[in-house]
């Protein structure tokens, strides 16, 4: 393994040049011939009936191209259970409810058309705490379902329940058990590029949409049933990635705003472009849900865990898009994080007049992680055990097979849990409730993919040219993980070019085969599985052609040296060796061969063949092109929610020391040691840069961030308001990289995008406790929650 | 109006309302595409410009205030030939993710290392501290920054 070129290496990610020097195009940059530009008007109530909408003012307004309301478009349904329109017709049901949209020659005369449109409402009684929410006699925030049948109560018809052995049994093996209340709150995906689309029809009605969705054949399947209820079945759609300023969830479903984008592209047959502002990204995407969840948990007299009981309930705001199906995802951390032989889980979404919901990176594991990494600490305490070795009892490891029935192949869990320890200081500094603590938790997590929909491929396209230089067509989405840099290296490891000699081209669903998408960490792994697969056969062309011309190029050399050098002897070359494609490799641009690597004659730059073999005249030139699809033998989950959608899991564990200051409630972060069992580190700088990110992210989680909803408005919808971490938020991360290797992965790498966001606010509350003895179970733990639970302990 | 300034070491004359913010002067009347507008009030540094050495906001900064400046965009650092050392740190030590914030992040980073050549991990945290990033966590964008410092010939504290 340790003979690789470059898969290992850091190789710097000079192919992304043009985003040191502002060249890189996102849609922000992107403009089309006769572009207009979309703006949306939003509600003014959380809950109201449309009573009038006036549009004449907007409609005259110099400049205004097309004024929609709900009136102008098909009534169609969209959203993960159809339960809302692209513009509202009637009632609008949260404040980011589209009433009424533009489109005009600039964003300025859109923005001042929006402003002259008219609504007139009639508030309805709304509900905004998802628990009164499902009381009798709510205020109901939808009247029907996608079918007309009148709805009786706001709780989703999705039944998340899952139950694995017997929690009764649990129960009476158990020594020692605790029940606590967790709850976590509305956080901001916060690309820092803001979201937008253009729509452009042909005059066939065809569709092309430049568009920063990361799951392109998803959103055109969306696009498409779309097309097929408003009059333009059988048109065809073509969806083309830019660079992508950021995604973390916010571009796995199809947002409203592409509907709209659509609808007034089609109204006036120009191409319209809608670019979200600021608070529009905070008002108007859906951010992370907010879940509580109620813990049970019990272990014997050995600290092994006898049952685990967990009943969630999930703020769905008033439609569902993927937030609604982060509860499987919840599922993987509560029937698979530690071994817990019985188990039992609900979670219930309940509609309500608030924001509604979807994915940020990590589904809905921080939350669930959470609410089990917090009861994990509080059982470890009742049973007497240190919290770590709490942990290390429980471990999973390879070969496990988990109540979920996840298959855990490989399972680096014990080392990250023992080098957190280790690097950390933990036993030295726990335990002294003198305002400084440690704090421990882990994760698992889904990294060979993630079997959500029928086919979990990713299929990848590679091309050689006569220079050696290589073309990769690949469906993923290029959002700033290092991808590009990534793909070429395995690439060039496999096919035997070097990283600078591969272009990657992302993102077009007319060029590229179908990929289920670049989420779930699974881009790396599955995109790079693929890639291997189809250099194989590349390189197999290849070998053919250098099987074929080697012998007499290498002769002809001869010939030609004789020529020059009358003197010069023709080596006796047994050419048999090197007429056989099965004898030859290539590496670093030479094809060689096998039995003989330094072989003096037997060794030819892989270009001079290609360019020797491959245009050669009538009816014997040739391509080298090659084509793979890697669909894991993953397995869907059953109607029990049973199944190992995943190839391989990561793991890893985080250990914090934090100071809290009983005056202030002010928590600092001295040091995080984050361990991840990645597999194979395919890029470590690339990879670290995944871990120090997604420890940000996990530590504003767990510290600062959060969307305040006032009677379902968003009152903190800016960067002044709402606590993104700085530069000056120093948080010291040791990252410690596990790399057992997996087998099913891309030269031995699992997926690491998500996993460094998971166990970090658990670990912070948890190191927290540690160090004042108050335990806060409601993120974001700021200090105001500190100083308060200080006074209650008192 | 008319207004004249330095636009990336070359003079230029424009003919813009007063009052048009900086950010769009360049994306729109220029066409330089490299500043980034993210927030649009002043918060994240996306749209960060130097004008005379000093750091600017170009989407808070109005067309009338370019007067007589000499103004530095991300499209006026480096070349083809020779990218600036900051730029090459960025990419040798993957400060870049989604690249957003990069043109933002690198002009304050160059405009830092103008000022003081040799900044200390803290400096140089305080020196971007009004460029927000979601991706990266900082760490590399402070590695990359002080191996810049570095290799522009200066002493690293």
């Amino acid at each position: 393994m340790s003979d690789h070129l470059y898969v290992g290496k850091s190789i710097p990610r000079t192919i992304e040049i043009d985003k040191v020097t502002g060249r890189a195009v996102y849609i922000d940059d992107f403009k089309r011939p006769g572009m207009l530009y979309g703006k949306i008007l939003y509600s003014d109530y959380a809950h109201a009936r449309i009573k009038s909408i006036n549009i004449a003012k907007a409609e005259k307004l110099p400049g205004v191209r097309a004024v929609l309301t709900g009136r102008d478009v098909p009534d169609v349904r969209v959203g993960f259970l159809k339960d809302q329109s692209v513009l509202k017709k009637d009632v609008v049901r949260q404040f980011r409810d589209e009433v009424a949209a533009v489109a005009a020659i600039s964003p300025d005369i859109a923005r001042e058309a929006i402003d002259l449109i008219e609504v007139e409402y009639e508030e309805l009684p709304a509900v905004f705490d998802p628990v009164e929410a499902m009381k009798e006699g709510a205020p109901l925030v939808h009247e029907t379902d996608a079918r007309g049948k009148p709805l009786r109560t706001n709780i989703l018809p999705l039944p998340w329940r899952f139950q694995a052995g017997d929690i009764e049994q649990g129960r009476r093996e158990s020594a020692f058990t605790v029940i606590d209340h967790v709850s976590t709150t509305w956080v901001n995906q916060c690309c820092m590029g803001p979201s937008g689309c253009i729509a452009e029809f042909d005059m066939n009605s065809n569709l092309t949409l430049y568009n920063q969705t990361n799951v392109i054949f998803g959103d055109k399947g969306r696009i498409s049933e779309y097309f097929s209820q408003i009059g333009l079945k059988g048109k065809k759609i073509r969806i083309i990635n830019p660079i992508v300023g950021g995604s973390f969830g916010t571009k796995l479903d199809t947002d409203i705003y592409e509907f709209i984008c659509i609808q007034l592209a089609l109204k006036t047959r120009r191409p319209v472009k809608i670019l979200f502002d600021r608070e529009e990204e905070f008002r108007a995407l859906p951010p992370r849900q907010p879940a509580r969840f109620t813990v049970e948990q019990g272990c014997d007299r050995e600290g092994r865990l006898t049952f685990r009981k967990i009943e969630a309930i999930l703020d769905n705001g008033a439609y569902t898009s993927w937030g609604a199906t982060t509860p499987s995802v919840m599922m993987m951390p509560v029937s698979s994080l530690y071994r817990v032989p019985n188990i039992y889980y609900q979670a219930t979404c309940v509609y309500t007049n608030n924001i509604y919901c979807q994915a940020m990176r990590g589904y809905g594991n921080p939350q669930a992680s959470f609410a089990v990494e917090t009861s994990m600490d509080t059982l470890a305490e009742k049973a007497g055990i240190d919290p770590a070795e709490f942990r290390m009892i429980n471990r999973n490891q390879s070969g496990d097979l988990t109540p979920m029935r996840l298959k855990i192949t490989s399972c680096g869990l014990e080392e990250c849990i023992t080098s957190v320890k280790e690097k950390i200081g933990w036993n030295d500094k726990k335990g002294k409730r003198n305002g400084r603590g440690v704090g421990i938790a882990s994760l698992i997590h889904v990294a060979g993919g993630a079997r959500v929909t029928l086919s979990d491929g990713h299929g990848i396209m590679v091309k050689v040219d006569e220079d050696g230089f290589v073309d990769v067509l690949e469906s993923g989405t290029d959002q700033g993980q290092g991808s590009p840099t990534v793909i070429s290296q395995i690439v060039a490891e496999s096919l035997g070019v070097r990283p600078e000699d591969v272009s990657v081209i992302f993102g077009d669903t007319a060029l590229c085969l179908w990929d289920a998408g670049t989420h779930a960490s699974r881009h790396t792994f599955m995109a790079g599985n693929a890639a291997i697969m189809a250099c194989e056969k590349a390189k197999k062309q290849i070998l053919e052609m250098a099987a074929e011309y080697m012998p007499r190029m290498i002769k002809s050399d001869f010939k030609k040296m004789m020529k020059k050098d009358p003197e010069f002897v023709e080596p006796e070359l047994d050419y048999s060796l090197i007429s056989d494609p099965a004898n030859l490799d290539i590496r670093d641009r030479k094809i060689f061969l096998k039995s003989d690597p330094s072989h003096p004659h037997f060794n030819m730059d892989i270009n001079k063949v290609l360019r020797r073999g491959l245009h050669v005249g009538t009816g014997e030139s040739r391509v080298i092109a090659a084509e793979a699809f890697y669909d894991p033998p993953t397995e869907t989950l059953d109607r029990e929610l049973k199944g190992n959608l995943s190839m391989t899991y990561a793991f890893g564990t985080t250990g914090v020391e934090v100071e809290v200051d009983r005056d202030t409630g002010e928590v600092k972060i001295l040091q995080l040691v984050a361990a991840h069992d990645v597999g194979k580190a395919m890029n470590p700088t690339l990879l670290l840069g995944q871990v120090y990110g997604a420890v940000y992210t996990g530590v504003g989680y767990g510290l600062t961030e959060e969307m305040k909803l006032e009677k379902g408005k968003v009152m903190n919808p800016n960067f002044l308001d709402y606590k993104l971490l700085t530069a000056m938020d120093v948080i010291p991360i040791k990252p410690v990289i596990v790399e057992p290797g997996d087998e099913a992965g891309p030269y031995g790498a699992k997926g690491v995008g998500e996993p460094g966001l998971v166990p970090t606010a658990p670990a912070i509350a948890n190191a927290i406790y540690d160090a004042i003895g108050v335990r806060i179970k409601d993120l974001p733990i700021t200090p105001e929650k500190v100083l308060e639970a200080i006074k209650n302990s008192k | 109006m008319k207004i004249s300034f330095i636009l990336n070491g070359t003079e230029t004359c424009i003919d813009v309302a007063p009052d048009k913010r900086v950010i769009d002067v360049l994306r729109e009347d220029l066409c330089l595409t490299g500043t980034k507008e993210a927030c649009g009030s002043g918060e994240c540094g996306a749209c960060t410009v130097i004008a005379d050495g000093e750091t600017r906001l170009s989407c808070l900064m109005l067309a009338a205030q370019l007067e007589g400046r000499n103004l530095v965009t991300i499209e006026g650092l480096g070349s083809e030939k020779s990218l600036h050392p900051v730029q090459e740190a960025f990419m040798e030590h993957g400060a870049v993710q989604c690249g957003f914030c990069t043109p933002g992040m690198v002009l304050s980073a160059v405009a830092l290392l103008k000022k003081n050549p040799g900044p200390s991990r803290e400096e140089i945290r305080k020196g971007i501290s009004g460029n927000l990033c979601r991706c990266t966590g900082y760490q590399k964008i402070v590695d990359a920054i002080s191996e810049a410092a570095v290799k522009m010939g200066r002493p690293d504290k």
